[in-house]
C-alpha cells in the first residue's frame, strides 16, 4: 500500500476505500455538519425544497447550529434568521443548538448576556465547536463557513462549504470530495516570545500567495508547531483558507488528546499521521528564531511586510477578536502588553466565545484562576482603555452598520482578524492591517504599526488558559 | 442544458473575493425567500472597488441603481475568482443578476463548488489571460459543448478548458439532480 498523508487517510476511511490519491473524486460520510445564522436559513430552505417539507436530517446528533454572525444588531431580518434556526431545531429535534436567548425578534438592539457563564449562546462557531466537544481527530467536519478549516488543528479534515453542499449533507450524510495534495510547512525550534502563530501563518500566506494552496491541504509540522498551544495551532489552520487551502492540519499530540478527552461526549476517535514517505506537492521549512513580527497590509492577506517596516503607518483604531484572534490566549497576549498602559487609539475587544469572555473575567494574566484582589484579563484591558463587546463575529466581516467596532468611514485599523479585502470590516474607504495580538496591542499603545519587540522581552505564559 | 450563451461581458480583475461580489451587510436577506432573493441581484458586485469595476476603464456598475438585473450576462475574471468566504450568496447573486457563465483563469475552491453543486453558474476556466483582451460591453458567445469563447466585437476566439470531472454535475443542474439521476438519492 502506498504511503498516505493524514488527510488522505481520513478521506480514504470515510469513503470506504483502502487508499486514495490526490485528484481522486470520492463520496465520503460526514461526521459533523455545522451551520450558523448567515448560511443556515439558505441551507434550510434548500433542504426543504430538495428533500421535501417533511424531510428529516440524516442524523440529528451530527448537526450543530451555532448562531454567531449577526447577533448584536437592530436589523430585524437578522433576528428573523435566528428564529428560522430555532424553528428548524424544533422541527428536527436537533441536539446541538446554542441559542442567543436574548434575541427576541423585537425592535432594537438585543440586550447582550449579562453573565457569559449563564447563557446558551456560544459566540463564534469555530471557537465553540471544539469547546462544546464537536471536534475529534480523524473525523470529517463540514461547515457553512470558510473558516471551518480551523478544526484541522485537532487532526481532523475540516472544510467550508456552501448552502447547497450543506443541504445535501443534511439530507444524505454525504458529500463528494476531490482528494487534495498536501503542502508541508515545517517550523523548527521554539516560538520566541515576540511571535505568535499569526506571524507564522502571515509568513506562509505571504510566501505562497492568496491562491498558493488552492485545492490543497496545508500541513503544519515540526517542533515549532508542537511547541504552540492548541489555540495558537488553531490560528494556523484557521487562515489556511486565506491561501486558498481546502483544509489545514496539525499533528495530534498529548495536548490535543487532553483537550478532546475533556470536551467530547463521543469517546472514540482515530488518530491518523502522515506515513513516512508520504508525498508532498510542496515543502518549506523555517527556523522560528530567524523570524520577526509581520503584518498583512491592505488589501490582501498575502501583502506581507514586517511590522518594523510599517512603523510610520498611523492607525486610527485597533481590533482584537474573531475566530482567528479572539481566543483566550490572544487576550492574554494582548493584555500582557497593554497592562499598566493606556491605548492611544480606540481599541475594540470582542471575545471569540462566551467561554473566552468568562475566562477573561475569571483568569489572571498568567492564565490561572485569579485571586479576589487580582486583576482579571478583562480588568486589565478595560483599565487600558479598551472597549469590550459581547462575543460574536462582530466587525471582522463588517456586518450590519450598527455592528460593534465596524469601520464605517476612512479608518485605518490594525486587527487580529483574518481578512483585509476591500471593505471587509465595513466601509470601502477603510483599510485593515492584519497582525498578531502582540503587534495589535503594541500598535494600540503608539497609534502606529509597532513591532511588539519594543514591549515583549520575556516569554508570555498562558498556563492552562483555553484548555481547562 | 443550453450549451450556447450569448451576451455582453463584464470584466473584472484578479482575486475578486466574495465580500466584493456580495458585501456582508446584505447577507441578512434570506436567499430562500423569493421576495428577498432578488435583492442579491440588485447588490451583486456592490463591493468591487469602483476603479476595478468593469475593466479596462472601470467605474461601471454591474447592476444599475434600483434594478435587479444586470445588462451584462457573461462575467470575465482573472485569477482566484471567488476567494474568501464560503457564502453561497456570491454565485447566487451573480446568477440572480442574470449571469449564467463566468470565465476566469481559475477559481477559489468553495466558490467553484457552490457554482457547480448549487447549479447557479457555469464556472469556465480560460486557457489564457482574458482580462487584458476583453473589454466590458464586448459581445461574447460561450459554446460550452465546444469549450470556445468568441468575442464577436473583436473577432477573436479563445479556447476554454473542458469542464472535466464536474461536467456531469453541471449537466445535471446541480448536486441534487446529479445524485438523483445516479440513484444516490431517491427521486
Amino acid at each position: 500500500m502506498s504511503a498516505m498523508t493524514l488527510t488522505e487517510k481520513i478521506i480514504a476511511k470515510h469513503s470506504g476505500q483502502q487508499t486514495v490519491q490526490p485528484g481522486d473524486n470520492v463520496w465520503v460520510d460526514v461526521d459533523i455538519l455545522m451551520t450558523h445564522d448567515v448560511c443556515g436559513p439558505g441551507t434550510i430552505g434548500i433542504f426543504h425544497e430538495k428533500f421535501g417539507r417533511d424531510a428529516k436530517v440524516w442524523d440529528k446528533n451530527r448537526v450543530v447550529i451555532i448562531p454567531d454572525h449577526y447577533i448584536f444588531t437592530a436589523d430585524l431580518k437578522c433576528h428573523r434568521n435566528v428564529q428560522i434556526l430555532r424553528d428548524f431545531v424544533r422541527e428536527q429535534g436537533l441536539r446541538f443548538y446554542y441559542d442567543p436567548e436574548f434575541v427576541k425578534n423585537e425592535p432594537g438592539m438585543p440586550n447582550p448576556y449579562k453573565d457569559p457563564t449563564k447563557t446558551t449562546y456560544k459566540g463564534v462557531c469555530h471557537k465553540a465547536l471544539p469547546e462544546e466537544g464537536h471536534v475529534r481527530p480523524g473525523e470529517i467536519l463540514l461547515g457553512t463557513d470558510s473558516h471551518t478549516c480551523t478544526a484541522g488543528a485537532f487532526g481532523q479534515f475540516a472544510t467550508g462549504v456552501g448552502n447547497s453542499d450543506a443541504a445535501f449533507t443534511l439530507g444524505t450524510g454525504k458529500t463528494w470530495l476531490k482528494v487534495p495534495p498536501t503542502m508541508k510547512f515545517t517550523f523548527h525550534g521554539q516560538i520566541p516570545p515576540y511571535l505568535t502563530a499569526k506571524d507564522l501563518i502571515l509568513l506562509v500566506i505571504g510566501e505562497i500567495g492568496v491562491a498558493g494552496a488552492t485545492y490543497k491541504t496545508m500541513y503544519f509540522a515540526g517542533q515549532g508547531v508542537a511547541s504552540l498551544t492548541l489555540e495558537d495551532r488553531m490560528t494556523l489552520t484557521n487562515m489556511a483558507i486565506e491561501a486558498g487551502g481546502k483544509n489545514g492540519v496539525c499533528d495530534v499530540d498529548e495536548k490535543t488528546l487532553q483537550y478532546v478527552r475533556r470536551r467530547s461526549q463521543v469517546k472514540q476517535w482515530e488518530v491518523f499521521r502522515d506515513d513516512p514517505g508520504a508525498a508532498y506537492c510542496f515543502e518549506r521549512e523555517w527556523d522560528l528564531s530567524t523570524l520577526e513580527p509581520l503584518v498583512a497590509k491592505p488589501h490582501s492577506p498575502d501583502n506581507r511586510d514586517t511590522a518594523r517596516n510599517c512603523r510610520h503607518v498611523k492607525v486610527d483604531r485597533a481590533y482584537i477578536g474573531s475566530c482567528t484572534g479572539g481566543k483566550i490566549t490572544d487576550m492574554i497576549f494582548a493584555a500582557s502588553i497593554l497592562k499598566g498602559h493606556t491605548v492611544k487609539v480606540p481599541t475594540f475587544v470582542v471575545p471569540g466565545s462566551t467561554e473566552v469572555h468568562a475566562d477573561m473575567k475569571r483568569l489572571n494574566l498568567r492564565g490561572a484562576a485569579k485571586d479576589t484582589n487580582e486583576k482579571s484579563i478583562e480588568d486589565i484591558l478595560l483599565d487600558a482603555g479598551c472597549q469590550v463587546g459581547p462575543s460574536g463575529c462582530s466587525a471582522c466581516l463588517g456586518g450590519p452598520a450598527d455592528t460593534f467596532g465596524r469601520l464605517n468611514s476612512t479608518e485605518t485599523c490594525i486587527s487580529t482578524t483574518n481578512r483585509n479585502f476591500p471593505g471587509r470590516m465595513g466601509s470601502m474607504q477603510s483599510a485593515v492591517y492584519l497582525a498578531s495580538p502582540l503587534t495589535v496591542a503594541a500598535s494600540a499603545l503608539t497609534g502606529r504599526v509597532t513591532d511588539p519587540r519594543e514591549y515583549v522581552t520575556t516569554p508570555i505564559q498562558t498556563g492552562t488558559a483555553g484548555v481547562l | 442544458m443550453n450549451n450556447i450563451i450569448r451576451g455582453k461581458a463584464f470584466v473584472l480583475g484578479d482575486n475578486i473575493d466574495t465580500d466584493q461580489i456580495i458585501p456582508a451587510k446584505f447577507l441578512s436577506y434570506n436567499p430562500s425567500d423569493p421576495a428577498e432573493r432578488k435583492y442579491f441581484g440588485m447588490y451583486a458586485m456592490d463591493g468591487v472597488p469602483a476603479g476595478q469595476s468593469g475593466l479596462p476603464d472601470g467605474n461601471l456598475r454591474f447592476v444599475k441603481p434600483n434594478e435587479f438585473k444586470s445588462e451584462y450576462n457573461i462575467v470575465i475574471g482573472g485569477k482566484n475568482f471567488g476567494c474568501g468566504s464560503s457564502r453561497e450568496h456570491a454565485p447566487l447573486a451573480i446568477a440572480e443578476a442574470g449571469v449564467r457563465v463566468v470565465v476566469a483563469e481559475f477559481y477559489a475552491r468553495i466558490f467553484f463548488r457552490n457554482c457547480v453543486n448549487g447549479g447557479y453558474l457555469v464556472p469556465c476556466e480560460a486557457t489564457e489571460r482574458l482580462v487584458d483582451q476583453v473589454h466590458t460591453g464586448d459581445e461574447m458567445i460561450v459554446d460550452l459543448a465546444k469549450s470556445v469563447l468568441t468575442n464577436v466585437t473583436r473577432h477573436r476566439t479563445h479556447v476554454l478548458k473542458p469542464l472535466g470531472d464536474v461536467a456531469p454535475i453541471i449537466e445535471a443542474g446541480g448536486v441534487f439532480e446529479y445524485a438523483r439521476a445516479s440513484g444516490m438519492v431517491k427521486k
